[in-house]
């Protein structure tokens, strides 16, 4: 009896999550699909540009490779960097280099632009270095732009989940095997990899799907001789209207990416060995050997020069302006806050000005809702599904469908679902956080789930066995083994709703903007302050994001201080 | 634990669900693209005479806009559209979203805007698609403006300009158009190829074109043309950062250098709200709402009796004879059109 309850109780946790998934996503592709079919030609297939589509597909598929292997590159290394030292200002390094992966599309273009950009601060100091006519960096419109936005936004994820994963690792076990004679390398090899195995499959999943359907980057950084599924599916759908041909493109961009998903999640993401992680970070340590010292600078030096600078010189742009002559010489340097100031002003006395710290509001309401609900839907998903082979990855790749579906098609699909239902617009913000979730869900539980799995039964049974209910095991044994995890995914889900433009961009009402809505509205009209003002918005996110960072990574430090200090209660 | 979870989320969906089905009255529904501002107290101005509230809802880019109405024809979610343009006011009316309005303010507009048939779709603003120029650049350097497009192939202007895809931008497609009005259907890829040969750079959007590539901005960019609006020296000056006597920027505006866009209002067909729509519209046409429309928009009015700011009257360059096609036309051979730069300009 007991154990039909547990039964029925397990499957209502896999359950509820599915049933937002059905009407948040399977809904509405549905409606869209449908929409398509009945505008079908009769001889429509006639007219199949199928090398506009192969072209697309390649290029897509090549980019994707290219940008996550370089992001594994510059990631795994740096979440060694993280995962295995203590170093000063390490907190604010893990921090900064978490926030590109906010930006919105423009804001990054903006901050390459005011760094690398033909009047970028490098090519400035250059220019002016050796009297040079021509700006010496030109990376507009290249396949390296491209990559380099994908690195700057991506690597974070590599940093947070990887690195997580190393510095909860038992040091005991590497230590063991070094004793019993197995050379650095055999012990990285044999015991860590294995160990790391599952956190590296997330991160290299999550960066991988990011890249392929990554629009913006390739729009506006890539240019127009790159066209990869997402770029071409927004062509043929809002320029001419070509639902069939879009829906082709979508079919192959999901099917592409969920294929490449579901053989990565095979070779090895399964394997997750029943370890204790540690909470304390045993493993950290400062770095001794003269190696270790070179190491830590130089990956410290390249993480800033690729992630920090480009948020600095966004940073420099928006209270600082230069004058130069066509030949790249300085005339005049103009500082001012009156970006910042006149934000507060309505010179428009539009209908739909909203002052920036309602923006901002607005924007933390939806993260706030957003990451809570990808967090509970997580939970119950990773609960729900503890221990049931097979089933457990059909549900993750599930849960993975809304990372590699075209927004653009999307995006088409909840307006034709809820636009009736939502009848008065009042409302229809609501589905901003619903269409946040979606996406940051995944996220949640490439994190979550691992860091559940790891957790021995046998630590959970002994706890019953001293008489300890099913709600202390819960607050005793499971949530503080698995609160980096937690606070992981709250970073994610949080930064994720923050940033994001797409969805948003048409769920939200005019006097409802979240901050990145409010910087495309400035950058849409000619004339400097509107572009200054665009810059310290993006600022403004900045602070925000680094701001909630910091909160959230307090809050783990905090509990594991006060555990320490019960702890010491006791004995 | 788990229970008090279930009971949370199940609390949110039904918040979201019972949200989204619950209905309002006495409201109008204006659908229109993220570019569309007003003033507040000119809205204010229709609701309290009419007693209704006006909400607005916007739904991304204008082609983004138009392919939504579209998709909801059968169960149209607004009353009234604004935004379509002449380069997809054919789409527009072929898939029927309109009902056809006669307007009574339609008097005070010239013959030259009322071009969709039964007024099916009533023109509310209009704005050119131009070369913005840098003027520094252009006397710094002692260099001639170009008089025609055909000049803009000579190579003293040898990378110089900077324009957008036609496909996935709207200044860029009329600035293609410009160069079909002017050079013809078989024409125009030649010239395109020259124009290629010549260095000059595509870019996907506005923003990056205007914002990174433009002298003349603050982004301070290495070209010193633009394909942008006829209004955007005005832009210049009204947001620039110090007040401006002159505007850094002005607009070629040799024959079929510009390519003229015309926004349109339509009811929605199936509206519930037919009255309180034919309301609104008069009002867009009105000289209060035509007035406004300039320092929001940066668009011109259509309505003769509607003043201009000073600042449209003093930076900006009007063309004589902008570039124009017939609606047909650009139905029937968009997709070729863009499909046949793409092949010159990409390949």
């Amino acid at each position: 009896m007991k154990s039909d309850w547990k039964k029925i109780g397990r499957i209502t946790l896999v359950v509820i999550p599915l049933i937002f998934l059905i009407i948040f996503y399977f809904y509405p592709i549905w409606e869209i699909a449908s929409v398509t079919l009945r505008r079908l030609d009769p001889d429509w297939m006639k007219d199949i540009p199928w090398g506009i589509i192969s072209d697309a597909a390649g290029f897509t598929v090549f980019q994707a490779v290219l940008s996550t292997v370089l992001t594994l590159v510059l990631g795994l290394p740096a979440a060694y960097l993280f995962g295995t030292y203590r170093f000063r200002g390490k907190n604010l390094l893990k921090i900064l280099t978490t926030i590109p992966f906010i930006l919105p599309t423009v804001v990054v273009a903006a901050g390459f632009n005011a760094l690398i950009g033909p009047r970028g601060w490098l090519n400035l100091l250059f220019m002016g270095l050796f009297n040079l006519a021509q700006p010496l960096i030109n990376l507009q419109n290249s396949l390296a732009a491209i990559l380099i936005a994908h690195v700057f936004y991506n690597t974070s994820i590599v940093i947070r989940v990887v690195g997580g994963a190393l510095e909860q690792m038992d040091p005991n076990l590497e230590m063991a095997a070094r004793m019993l004679g197995a050379s650095r390398w055999k012990t990285f090899r044999n015991i860590s990899l294995p160990l790391l195995l599952p956190s590296v499959v997330s991160a290299l999943l999550l960066v991988f799907l990011f890249d392929f359907t990554s629009f913006g980057v390739i729009l506006m950084l890539g240019g127009p001789r790159f066209s990869t599924l997402e770029v071409e599916i927004y062509i043929q759908t809002v320029q001419f209207l070509n639902l069939p041909l879009a829906g082709i493109l979508s079919f192959l961009q999901l099917f592409f990416s969920m294929a490449i998903a579901f053989l990565v999640m095979r070779s090895g993401g399964q394997f997750i060995a029943p370890i204790v992680p540690h909470v304390k970070s045993e493993r950290l340590r400062s770095p001794e050997k003269p190696g270790e010292k070179i190491f830590l600078a130089l990956m410290a030096a390249v993480l800033i020069i690729l992630l920090v600078f480009p948020l600095l010189g966004l940073a420099l742009r928006s209270f600082l302006s230069v004058e130069t002559t066509r030949a790249g010489q300085v005339t005049a340097w103009n500082f001012t806050f009156d970006f910042y100031l006149s934000l507060f002003e309505n010179t428009r006395a539009s209908i739909f000005y909203v002052p920036p710290v309602e923006a901002l509001r607005n924007s933390l309401i939806f993260a706030s809702a957003s990451s809570i609900l990808a967090i509970l839907l997580g939970f119950m998903l990773s609960a729900g599904i503890r221990g049931v082979k097979r089933f457990d990855r059909i549900v993750e790749l599930l849960i993975l469908l809304p990372l590699g579906t075209s927004a653009v098609t999307l995006g088409l699909g909840f307006f034709s679902a809820f636009s009736r239902a939502a009848a008065s617009l009042r409302y229809y913000p609501l589905l901003i956080p619903a269409a946040h979730t979606l996406i940051a869900l995944p996220f949640v539980m490439r994190v979550i789930r691992p860091a559940m799995e790891s957790i021995p039964e046998s630590l959970k049974d002994a706890a019953k066995m001293l008489g300890a209910s099913p709600f202390e095991v819960w607050k005793y044994i499971e949530l503080p083994l698995i609160l980096r995890a937690v606070i992981t995914s709250l970073i994610y889900s949080f930064t994720i709703s923050l940033g994001e433009f797409g969805a948003t961009s048409f769920l939200a009402r005019p006097e409802l903007p979240t901050l990145p809505i409010a910087i495309f509205r400035y950058l849409n009209l000619p004339g400097g302050n509107n572009y200054g003002q665009a810059m310290a918005m993006a600022v403004i996110i900045l602070a925000v994001c680094a701001l909630s960072i910091f909160m959230l990574e307090r809050l783990q430090f905090r509990k594991a201080e006060n555990d320490r200090m019960n702890g010491h209660a006791h004995t | 634990m788990n229970k008090k979870m279930r009971t949370i989320s199940f609390g949110i969906l039904f918040a979201l669900l019972a949200a989204s089905c619950a209905a309002e009255p006495q409201t109008l529904t204006v659908m229109t693209h993220d570019s569309f501002a007003v003033s507040e107290d000119v809205v204010a101005q229709f609701e309290e005479e009419h007693g209704i509230t006006v909400e607005f809802l916007l739904s991304g880019d204008a082609g983004s806009t138009l392919n939504r109405a579209i998709l909801s024809k059968d169960h149209p979610v607004a009353d009234v559209l604004y935004g379509v343009d002449n380069t997809f006011l054919s789409r527009a009316i072929e898939e029927g979203v309109y009902e056809s309005y006669n307007s009574p303010v339609l008097e005070n507009i010239s013959d030259r805007f009322k071009i969709a048939p039964d007024n099916l779709a009533l023109p509310v603003d209009y704005g050119d698609v131009c070369i913005n120029y840098d003027k520094a650049y252009f006397s710094g350097n002692d260099l001639d403006l170009p008089q025609s497009l055909e000049e803009l192939t000579d190579p003293v202007y040898e990378g110089l300009l900077v324009v957008e895809n036609p496909a996935t931008s709207s200044p860029g497609l009329a600035f293609m158009l410009a160069t079909i009005a002017e050079f013809g259907s078989d024409g125009y890829l030649d010239f395109w190829q020259d124009l290629r040969d010549n260095g000059v750079v595509v870019v996907n959007d506005w923003e990056t074109a205007y914002y990174t590539n433009f002298s003349g901005s603050s982004g301070q960019g290495p070209q010193p043309m633009v394909v942008s609006y006829g209004t955007s020296p005005a832009a210049e000056v009204v947001f620039a950062e110090e007040e401006l006597e002159e505007a850094p920027t002005a607009s070629l505006v040799g024959e079929n250098m510009c390519y003229r866009q015309t926004e349109f209002v339509g009811i929605l067909a199936g509206t519930a709200n037919r009255g309180m729509a034919e309301n609104f519209v008069d009002f867009m046409l009105s000289e209060t709402f035509q007035e406004d429309i300039p320092l929001n928009m940066f668009v011109f009015p259509v309505n003769e009796n509607a003043k201009l700011p000073d600042e449209f009257e003093e930076h900006i360059q009007v063309p004589e004879n902008p570039a124009s096609l017939p609606l047909d036309e650009i139905r029937e051979k968009r997709e070729e059109w863009i499909e046949g730069w793409r092949e010159v300009m990409l390949g």
